[in-house]
């Protein structure tokens, strides 16, 4: 069993890769069995985790007022019916409100607040600790003017808010640094898997390279991939 | 007949196929050759380690594993060597999951690292596996109230109420810490806006390096006592442990793509440099 798991993988693993080549036949297929297989187990896990235990098994407890979450919840399929699809707005409105109300608080305190907080730093004692405190101030300061909109920014407010605009380079910079991280990262979990065994790697690009090239011959031949 | 290209013409017009595979051998080469590269230790995670070994010795700790089959290659090796340094400290784990398909990694995990072959651990009085819960923020704030009432049974269907090591835990404070492992969203920041900023208890995280620095503030301003962010927050932390592993092995491959990035970003901007300057720049 592991080994036909290790096969399936990594066929499948490049036939996705495949796609660095060109959009062919095998990417497609592959791209098809994951959205399948994924929108598949979603559904089971639905059914699984959310809708039996909380609704079906509360029910059959004699927990009644889930069948009211439950009628929202069909509501939102009215959406499909043009003549009473206003209904679906009242299962919106439910879960707009809630979890608004749910993330101004926790923004409210684990944002704005905390975050305030920890800017109000010491710019004058501690040597380095002070340089880098300053550096903060003044990052967090001259970002937040360049968003100030409301006065056209010329003068003194323009070079403060070209100076903000260096800091969200920066912190641009910084992301865009991060992100090649993690997707390095997955390369390299991919490629680890691959390397689980050569030879089923080996036989299995060889076969992607040979359909590669014929299926590209053959569209080169009838036109189709000009 | 077509005007002959100069050779800045063909860089400048380079099939991308090439810049494809000459990364796959950047990746794949320190992979098969051991290219032993230093890896310095950060302060945030440095903190993370020390939070974690500064716990009493049998106290009991609540791990939150949100992440799915993209996010094993930044944080599995966390979860396995944290697995470790909990194990060797004999610290008992409560363990759950926001994210669906997280259960079965973290099954794996602790089939991994030996919790009950190697360390001894016993299933429901050192730990306890609650499996999945839907809800994301509503979940955490369930669990505030109850965590029993929000898992009334374990991922085998046992009763919260009859499990042993449940009986004086039911809130996040009755836990002397609280470890997020997140690739995403319902994940740390999720969990420092909707628990740790309200309740005060104490949480480290680990978190793919794309969402790191958004959680940089958060360690910053204390929310979090330490964060791994990606493979290279991992490799660090399996450094401290002592547990070279996954992460460790595949940062030679990583510090080989990053270098060869970095040289494609300065190849690129000195190609569009020359072709500004001689009136071709686009």
């Amino acid at each position: 069993m592991d080994a036909l798991q290790l096969w399936i993988s990594t066929a499948l693993t490049l036939c996705i890769l495949s796609f660095l080549w060109k959009d062919n036949p095998l990417y497609k297929l592959a791209e098809h069995l994951f959205v399948g297989i994924s929108a598949g187990y979603y559904i089971a896990l639905a059914w699984q985790e959310t809708i039996r235990p909380n609704l079906v098994e509360e029910v059959a407890r004699g927990n009644w007022i889930r069948l009211g979450a439950a009628i929202l919840g069909v509501l939102m399929f009215t959406r499909f019916v043009p003549k009473i699809s206003w209904l679906s707005r009242w299962p919106l409105a439910f879960v707009v409100g809630m979890y608004a109300g749910i993330n101004v608080i926790a923004f409210a305190s684990g944002d704005l607040i905390l975050q305030l907080q920890s800017t109000m730093v010491d710019v004058v004692h501690g040597g380095w600790t002070a340089v880098s405190n300053l550096i903060l101030v003044i990052g967090l300061a001259t970002s937040l003017i360049y968003f100030y909109f409301s006065k056209e920014q010329k003068g003194a407010l323009g070079v403060v808010s070209r100076i903000g605009i260096f800091f969200l380079m920066i912190s641009f910079g910084a992301s865009f640094g991060y992100t090649v991280m993690s997707r390095m990262s997955l390369a390299i979990g991919r490629t680890r898997e691959l390397m689980v065994s050569p030879a089923t790697t080996g036989i299995l690009l060889l076969a992607v390279a040979v359909f590669l090239f014929v299926w590209g011959r053959r569209q080169r031949s009838t036109g189709e991939g000009a | 007949m077509t005007a002959r290209r100069s050779w800045r013409e063909r860089l400048e017009f380079i099939d991308r196929r090439w810049l494809f595979l000459i990364l796959a051998f950047a990746i794949v080469l320190p992979l098969v050759v051991d290219l032993p590269l230093p890896l310095y230790v950060s302060p945030m995670v440095q903190d993370l380690y020390d939070a974690i070994e500064d716990l009493p010795d049998g106290s009991t700790v609540l791990i939150s594993a949100d992440y799915d089959p993209s996010g094993k290659p930044e944080l599995e090796p966390f979860h396995l060597a944290l697995i470790h340094q909990l194990a060797e400290k004999k610290i008992k784990m409560v363990m759950y999951s926001l994210w669906p398909a997280a259960t079965p990694i973290t099954e794996a995990v602790l089939a991994e690292a030996g919790l009950t072959t190697d360390y001894g651990y016993r299933k429901d009085v050192d730990y306890v596996l609650l499996g999945y819960k839907e809800g994301q923020q509503i979940a955490m704030r369930s669990i505030q109230k109850s965590l029993k009432g929000t898992f009334p049974v374990n991922r085998d269907g046992t009763p919260s109420n009859e499990i042993p090591l449940l009986q004086h835990y039911d809130t996040y404070t009755d836990f002397a810490m609280l470890i997020n492992v997140s690739a995403g969203s319902p994940g740390v920041k999720e969990y420092v806006q909707n628990v740790q900023s309200i309740t005060g208890v104490p949480m480290v995280a680990a978190c793919t390096a794309v969402s790191g620095p958004d959680y940089v503030p958060y360690y910053k301003a204390g929310q979090l006592l330490g964060l791994a962010a990606g493979m290279k927050g991992a490799a660090e932390y399996e450094k401290l442990v002592g547990r070279p592993g996954l992460a460790m092995a595949g940062m030679s491959a990583q510090s080989a793509s990053h270098m060869l990035l970095i040289a494609f970003i300065v190849f690129g901007n000195v190609m569009y440099f020359l072709a500004r300057r001689s009136g071709g720049a686009r």
